[in-house]
């Protein structure tokens, strides 16, 4: 009976501490390379990519060295009059994802009143279909990563009475799989990272009970490899962002300690460049600030001190999810 | 759409281009510097700065819909181009049935890429046609059997017109190719679910195909999920099947110690449990024992959950012992 698994193997010589300083520095010089092609094709996500780097200086305590007024001007003019949605960049389309990134950043900064509040609910609201379900844009692409965006960012603008709840959660539990997890629609393949939004969007919903807790908590166990690190699907390879998301549904579910923690934690460490700083997908690969954030997101919740705590529903700091007094359910065993 | 290749020496800049003339191209405002200082290649600078330009006038042209093919192919991922290529596609009446050909050549290259598919679902709506949708997630899904994009179009194009009849006869390929292919068993559950149905004949069939596979390769995570999902629309529960049971048991007898079996019997255990019908073979004491050699043996990396689920077994005993 054969017993392999796609998995990868960590070398000898790998990072096996962690490289705070090198991150910092990575992350402050991210993009001012002027050969730093990859940066200028992600225009269309520099939304996202302000929020993945604030998010992990912040993690760092290291967020002075991100231009915060400059920030919060690009925010402001992203933002669209007529829909109150966010782009990811100015002139850009608004889209529910990059509304999120901007909600999270101005909630880290304290400065949500920067923009217009009240187009982001209306802008949001309006995306809720009759079946619960939310569009990430105008042209109608239905995912549960869209009602997680929306319950994400109406609660941190602790606006979510402007949306129907009850259908929003029933349409997310109709994603629910035989095996306890969830897809991107009715009927599709479970998959981490769509767990990870619609186990968030229940715990925000603060309807945890729904779930089918143990089966969903094995599903997501059987992730880890004997690298140490987690997948998202069964016989796909290790990824450090889905060894987030799998680590925060755990989290959330209060099963993390069903992982083994100490291999998990080789495994995220092993991702580090430690020439140009910041973590990759997999061992060896080249960096950027997406996994930079879910590498030292992962290491905050499997407790290591020199990161400050983070919150396994808004992957953002405890302190930010404290000071606006929100508190996500987190199930009771 | 390779007549823009970097390596194409022909190619020439929009701002050579006389018949762009007349239009002022428009860089892009970098918002804060350090974070969003950006490098462009000159090429992709030049195509962006007109697209940018014919955005914020609004222009709907041939020309603009050529531009979006330039833009397109320097990053498919930009979903602002292909939000506006739409729009250009509704001024203009394109004939779309090219437009299909364009995006399944963009999906070829690009095939996991959301924005793609998004745009090839709007044309297929537009057009009321899904007479090639099965071919094409065909095509995509022999290049990358898990690719999750084709298989949300496939199960829309399924599902929104009815295109069942021949998809348990693909599914059953695709898992005679990888009988590990988590992604070719969840469809078969959706097919099952969706059209077939959960009658008691299908319930058995389904787990005779599946305990064939099982028999085949035993350590294989997708099948015995599929078992136990097709295991929730049989009346009698998961330890109610003496097919499966002695299934298990035969495989148990015959040394195999899959993580799998060996969970699976776990389970039956609970079961039997539950509903107060424990015997000899099903019970707390075997099942405590099943954790413990899991924890132990044979899936050492997750000891900590059979060690948890061990406890509740424990506590079983306890119970069964007053
Ligand atoms: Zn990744």
């Amino acid at each position: 009976m054969a017993f392999t698994k796609k998995d990868v193997t960590l070398s000898e010589d790998r990072p096996k501490t962690l490289l705070l300083q090198k991150h910092s520095d990575y992350l402050a010089s991210y993009g001012l390379n002027k050969d730093d092609y990859e940066y200028c094709m992600t225009e269309y996500l520099r939304m996202s990519g302000i929020y993945w780097s604030l998010t992990a200086m912040e993690l760092m305590n290291q967020s002075s060295r991100m231009p915060k007024e400059e920030i919060i001007e690009f925010i402001t003019s992203c933002q669209d009059k007529e829909s109150g949605g966010i782009s990811a960049s100015i002139g850009h389309d608004p889209h529910m994802l990059y509304t999120l990134s901007a909600i999270q950043v101005l909630a880290m900064y304290d400065r949500v009143n920067a923009i217009d509040v009240e187009g982001v609910v209306r802008y949001v609201a309006s995306m809720q279909q009759e079946d619960g379900s939310f569009f990430g844009d105008k042209w109608g692409e239905v995912d549960t990563r869209f009602s997680f965006c929306a319950v994400m960012c109406l609660s941190l603008l602790h606006r979510l009475d402007a949306i129907n709840i009850n259908k929003a959660v029933d349409f997310v539990l109709s994603c629910m799989n035989f095996d306890g997890g969830f897809g991107s629609k009715p009927g599709s393949e479970s998959h981490a990272g769509l767990i990870y939004c619609c186990v968030g969007t229940l715990s925000i919903c603060k309807r945890m009970d729904a779930l089918h807790a143990d089966e969903l908590a094995w599903w997501l166990c059987e992730r880890q490899l004997p690298s140490g690190g987690l997948n998202g699907r069964p016989e796909k390879l290790p990824d450090l962002c889905y060894s987030w998301w799998v680590m925060s549904s755990l989290s959330m579910l209060n099963r993390i300690h069903w992982v083994d923690k100490k291999n998990l934690e080789q495994f995220i460490l092993a991702c580090q460049d430690p020439e140009t700083g910041g973590f990759s997908d997999r061992p060896g690969d080249i960096t950027d600030p997406f996994h930079t954030l879910f590498g030292l997101a992962g290491l905050s919740l499997l407790g290591n001190e020199n990161i400050k705590p983070v919150n396994p529903t808004y992957c953002m700091p405890q302190e930010t999810i404290d000071r606006l007094k929100l508190e996500p359910q987190i199930l009771l065993i | 759409m390779s007549d823009s290749g970097d390596s194409d020496v022909s190619w020439i800049f929009y701002k050579d281009r006389p018949e762009w003339s007349d239009l002022t191209p428009v860089p892009e405002n970098d918002g804060p510097k350090p974070v969003v200082v950006i490098a462009h290649s000159e090429k992709f600078e030049d195509v962006y700065d007109y697209f940018r330009a014919i955005l914020q006038n609004n222009e709907k042209s041939e020309r603009a819909l050529q531009l979006t093919k330039d833009a397109v192919e320097l990053n498919p991922a930009n979903y602002t181009v292909w939000q506006y290529r739409r729009d250009l596609l509704q001024a203009l009446g394109t004939d779309l049935k090219s437009e299909l050909d364009y995006v399944e050549a963009v999906i070829k290259q690009s095939p996991k890429n959301y924005q793609v598919w998004h745009h090839r679902r709007v044309l297929v709506e537009w057009l009321k046609d899904s007479s090639l949708e099965l071919e094409l997630t065909r095509d995509a899904l022999l290049q990358d059997p898990k690719n999750y994009h084709a298989w949300q179009h496939r199960q829309w194009a399924i599902k929104t017109f009815g295109l069942f009849d021949k998809e348990m006869e693909f599914v059953d390929n695709l898992i005679s190719e990888d009988v590990r292919n988590n992604s070719a068993w969840n469809q078969r559950y959706f097919v099952m679910n969706n059209h077939h149905g959960w009658t008691d004949m299908n319930v058995q069939k389904e787990i005779c195909y599946t305990l064939e596979k099982i028999k085949f390769v035993k350590n294989n995570e997708s099948a015995w999920n599929y078992l136990r999902g097709v295991l929730l629309h049989d009346k009698k529960g998961i330890s109610g099947n003496t097919i499966v049971t002695s299934f298990c048991e035969e495989l148990y007898l015959n040394k195999c110690r899959s993580p799998y079996l060996l969970a699976f019997l776990i389970d039956i255990c609970e079961e039997a449990i539950k509903k107060e019908e424990t015997n000899s073979l099903y019970n707390a004491q075997r099942a405590l024992e099943l954790c413990q050699s899991l924890a132990t043996k044979y899936d050492k990396i997750r000891s900590k959950y059979w060690n948890f689920i061990g406890e509740k077994f424990r506590k079983y005993q306890k119970s069964e012992n007053i």
